[in-house]
This record gives structure tokens, C-alpha cells and sequence, in this order.
């Protein structure tokens, strides 16, 4: 039984992004890419408007500086975070400059993490900046860019 | 559908932090390609939901856009307590699910 209400919860926030995601990208139609401009508004409806208080700090992600291949650009981030149930990591978001559409990923972590890593491999259209915000469960939010030079795009076209 | 490969320690310690890392196969579709020889865009065809448990109790999920590579590789951390089972579930968009299994003993 437990299994079914994550499940429901899951699909639920899943929505509730992608409605965002779907409203949000109707409305600018005319622009094709991403912009810094398009990857600032999504990171404020994934972060419920908090990313405008955003520290420096904390967050560390860790991109190659330059990508042969867009397609499969390794990604590493972690937090710091004593990962307690007082103190801990709730949220990663990972958003895209210059992809076809801002939205990348985002790791959600509990204290029974341990740690505030995670490790995944992206797709990156071009050279763009790659900005990760951390939610902390105190409601504190901590922003870093990341610049990628891309040889060769990943996004097909 | 999809083959799904992790890698989780069998036996630790309690209070160990140790890093699971999983990879499945998967198109990861995003829509975006043109079949080359009709010029019309494949559909989309993503794995949306990443989800990682341990005792049935979630520590670690993930959400996933277009921009997630091809079969996926996604690594992260859990603090062992006592033993039990991992299962790891991809959730693609059509509604499947890959579900693995772990068994993790506390010596």
C-alpha cells in the first residue's frame, strides 16, 4: 500500500511540473530555444518563486569544460548538507540555457541519502550555461552556473 | 522493456553512506529527431520518473526531461541502517515500469 501512495504523490508533482512547464512554454511559443531569460522563469515555478533569493554556495556542479559530444555530457553534483532530519538537501533542479527547452532534471533527497550527490549524464544542444539551484529544508535556496563549450550538439535536429 | 542494470552493495555496515549507481536502456526519445528518411519527427518517448527505495520507504527520486542522455546512468548515495531491500523503479511516460530488486544485509 505504501508503494501505491508514492506512486500517486510521484505522478501528481510530476503533473503539476509539466502544467507548469506546458503553460509557461505556450506562452513564449515564438521563442524555439531556451534562453537564460526562459530558464530563469522555470526555475522560479520549480522553486515556487524562491530561486530570486538564491545564495551563491553550497551547490557544486561539476561539468567538463568542454563537450566532444552533446549527446552525453557527464554531470556530477553535491551539496553540502549534514543530510539530518533538521538539516537536509530536499531539492536539486537542473535547467538548460541553450537546450530546445529549459527543463533537465531534478533530484529530490531525503536524510536517508546520507549525502547530497548524484551523478547522471545529460544531452546539451550547444555551448550554454548549465544552472543548478539546491533546495535545503530550511527554505534556503543556493544557485550555481556552470559554462559547457559543446563541439557537437546533442539535441538531433 | 527495458533492461535495467544496478550496482548496490550486498553487505555493509550501519551508518555506512554507500553510492548505488543504476543504468537502463532506454531511447530516452525527445521528440526533437527527424526520421531521416520521411522527414517526420519521431514521437517523444521519455523515462519521466526515476524513483529509489529502500524497505518500500523512498530516499532518492528524479524527475527526467528531454535532456536526460540515452539509457540513462544516474548514481547517488543511501546511509544504511538495517537490512533489507532496494528497489529501483523507472517510470516511462506510456506508463511502464522497470522494477529491480537489491537485498542489502547489515553484518
Amino acid at each position: 500500500m505504501t508503494n501505491m501512495k508514492v506512486e500517486v504523490l510521484d505522478r501528481r508533482q510530476f503533473l503539476v511540473t509539466a502544467g507548469a512547464a506546458a503553460a509557461f512554454i505556450g506562452g513564449f511559443s515564438s521563442a524555439a530555444n531556451a534562453t537564460p531569460e526562459t530558464a530563469a522563469a522555470l526555475l522560479k515555478e520549480l522553486t515556487k518563486g524562491g530561486a530570486a533569493g538564491a545564495m551563491e554556495g553550497k551547490i557544486k556542479i561539476d561539468l567538463p569544460e568542454i563537450a566532444e559530444n552533446g549527446n552525453t555530457v557527464p554531470v556530477k553534483l553535491s551539496v553540502e548538507s549534514p543530510m539530518t532530519a533538521d538539516s537536509y538537501v530536499k531539492s536539486v533542479h537542473l535547467v538548460s540555457e541553450g537546450n530546445p527547452g529549459p527543463e533537465m532534471a531534478s533530484f529530490h533527497f531525503t536524510p536517508a541519502s546520507g549525502k547530497a550527490n548524484a551523478a547522471a549524464r545529460m544531452r546539451l544542444a550547444k555551448t550554454q550555461n548549465v544552472v543548478g539551484i539546491a533546495e535545503m529544508s530550511d527554505g534556503k535556496f543556493y544557485v550555481s552556473k556552470t559554462q559547457v563549450k559543446v563541439t557537437i550538439g546533442g539535441c538531433g535536429g | 522493456m527495458a533492461k535495467a542494470r544496478v550496482k548496490a552493495p550486498k553487505k555493509a555496515k550501519a551508518g555506512d553512506i554507500v553510492t548505488i549507481k543504476t543504468l537502463i536502456t532506454h531511447k530516452m526519445e525527445s521528440g526533437r529527431r527527424k526520421n531521416k528518411k520521411t522527414g517526420k519527427l519521431i514521437p517523444r518517448h521519455i523515462i519521466d520518473k526515476f524513483t529509489a527505495k529502500f524497505n518500500g520507504e523512498t530516499f532518492f527520486s528524479s524527475d527526467w526531461h528531454g535532456a536526460v542522455s540515452a539509457n540513462p546512468y544516474m548514481s547517488f548515495s543511501y546511509r544504511v541502517e538495517k537490512s533489507g531491500e532496494f528497489e529501483f523503479i523507472w517510470h516511462d511516460e506510456k506508463g511502464e515500469e522497470t522494477v529491480k530488486k537489491t537485498k542489502l544485509t547489515v553484518a
